[in-house]
């Protein structure tokens, strides 16, 4: 079938891509466009490294066809920081040890965005439900928990 | 229906790395005309802090500070051999050969410093902050960086330095069967409490408390990061994942993260933890590191946890509500055991 052509925001920049029909936003943001921030994982939606926001709401980007996302703004952990100044939740996920091997912090840091953009101040269950479908392997979770929590205070604090 | 509490307990002895082989670890250590150290190991960090801890023993014995060291791991086909990141080996045995490494290297550096300011080198000392000074004279000195300067473009030396760590590999007794493999044991003890539903057999952690003695913490927040995860891994092992539901039967395997379980962020419980620090005598600094040792209490102390709370001993891991009701059905219901505060 002929390649259709797409174009997107991806982390703020218009881009412009022709993509295979069946083809998933993650192979598109990564071999397409080069950014290599969201991890391929389980490749079925059940490990959460390939989560990316579309629109403001956490997707999967092994699950979405990239021809959906025609017009729509996308966000990855590529762009989370400002030139050198980290994201506050880059930064908290620094100050909390809730990293260790890094392969699911991308999906992570943009589940957690995902809420703190909808809800500046959410409480330890509402941080859990977030990050629900993100699967870790090395932290036990409570660093990771601690850290958003820890970012959504930072963000309150300054708003303030 | 009914919940029942548990409390079960395990303490182990674990071995800091492992026999095969003698087991050993090797480092390169090198100055760069900047005045900046370069490890080379082929030792991996897979986020568990391999290099940080090697870079902090590196510093720590060249005399340099911190930032001034770069560790290169992981090209096994250029670096200095390792046996590899496993056995809980990595603090131990690469930072033992790490020292080695870095005091052969500032060995050169100070000789080529003691070159340039004309003076004996067992006469100089290093700051930690860059410098190099003879003792009791800190007017007298040279940077590390014009040192290292001297040394590649005046002296023609190269500052570097070899390191290997070996334990000689230990033979088995023909009759006793006695042999030792190991030098340095880590310890922990670890209590977990939970509760069994006696209706589905879902197992609910309530809290973890454990105690860990690990030689010297060389980064006392990675070894609480190491521990904190850690016992979530031995979590799943106990509760959850296994390729083989019904080993030896390959069926039923779990073949995705829906079939292949593993605890979510939900499923935590709050891990209280102490470290204690008893410095391995042979350990570099003391250390010898949490690792593997993070999940294997665990293990046995949720199947205690369980035999309290219900009376029935499961000995395959993992401990799925399935085997817990099969279990409580062959027995004729729930017996609590007794509880001790």
């Amino acid at each position: 079938m002929a390649r259709m052509p797409v174009q997107f925001r991806l982390n703020g920049s218009d881009r412009a891509v022709f993509v295979e029909p069946a083809e998933t936003l993650l192979g598109t943001i990564r071999r397409g466009l080069g950014d290599f921030a969201p991890k391929f994982g389980c490749g079925q939606g059940t490990c959460g490294v390939c989560t990316v926001l579309v629109d403001g709401e956490p997707r999967l980007g092994c699950l979405t066809l990239s021809v959906t996302c025609e017009g729509r703004s996308i966000e990855t952990a590529s762009g989370l920081a400002d030139g050198p100044t980290l994201h506050p939740l880059q930064a908290a996920f620094m100050e909390h040890f809730a990293a260790q091997c890094g392969f699911c912090t991308p999906g992570m840091l943009m589940a957690a965005k995902a809420l703190l953009d909808r809800n500046p101040n959410p409480t330890r269950v509402e941080v859990v439900e977030a990050i629900a479908g993100n699967v870790c392997r090395c932290t036990g979770y409570e660093p990771i928990i601690n850290a958003i929590l820890a970012a959504a205070q930072q963000r309150g604090v300054r708003r303030a | 229906m009914a919940r029942h509490q548990g409390r079960g307990m395990a303490s182990i002895n674990y071995p800091i790395g492992m026999n095969l082989g003698g087991d050993p670890s090797q480092a390169l250590v090198h100055a760069n005309p900047d005045g900046k150290f370069t490890v080379a190991l082929s030792a991996i960090d897979l986020g568990q802090g391999m290099k940080q801890v090697s870079r902090q023993i590196a510093a720590e014995t060249l005399g340099v500070p911190i930032e001034d060291v770069y560790v290169d791991t992981a090209d096994s086909d250029t670096g200095p051999h390792d046996m590899g990141s496993f056995a809980s080996r990595g603090t131990h045995r690469v930072g033992n050969a790490v020292i080695v490494a870095a005091k052969e290297a500032r060995g050169v550096l100070l000789e080529a410093a003691a070159e340039e300011l004309e003076v004996n080198a067992d006469d100089l000392v290093t700051d930690g902050k860059g410098n190099i000074h003879v003792r009791g004279a800190a007017s007298k000195s040279i940077t590390v960086k014009a040192a290292s300067q001297a040394a590649q473009f005046k002296q023609g030396k190269t500052i570097s330095g070899r390191g290997i760590f070996l334990i000689p590999l230990s033979t088995v007794h023909p009759e006793t069967g006695e042999m030792s493999p190991v030098t340095a044991y880590a310890h922990a003890c670890l209590v977990v409490d939970l509760e069994v539903c006696d209706e589905t057999g879902d197992v609910k952690v309530n809290k973890l408390t454990s105690a860990y003695e690990l030689g010297r913490a060389l980064n006392p927040k990675m070894v609480e990061q190491q521990l904190v995860g850690g016992a979530w891994m031995g979590m799943s092992h106990a509760l959850y994942e296994t390729p083989e539901p019904y080993y030896p039967n390959p069926e039923h395997g779990g073949r995705d993260y829906n079939e292949y379980l593993m605890p979510g962020p939900g499923d935590i419980a709050p891990h209280d933890i102490t470290v204690l620090e008893r410095p391995a005598p042979d350990g570099p600094f003391g250390g010898k590191g949490p690792g593997e040792m993070c999940a294997n209490p665990v293990l046995p102390a949720v199947a205690n946890a369980i035999f309290n709370a219900i009376g029935v001993r499961i000995d395959t891991l993992p401990i799925t509500p399935e085997k817990i009701l099969r279990a409580l059905k062959a027995q004729g219901g729930a017996r609590p055991q007794i509880r001790r505060a």
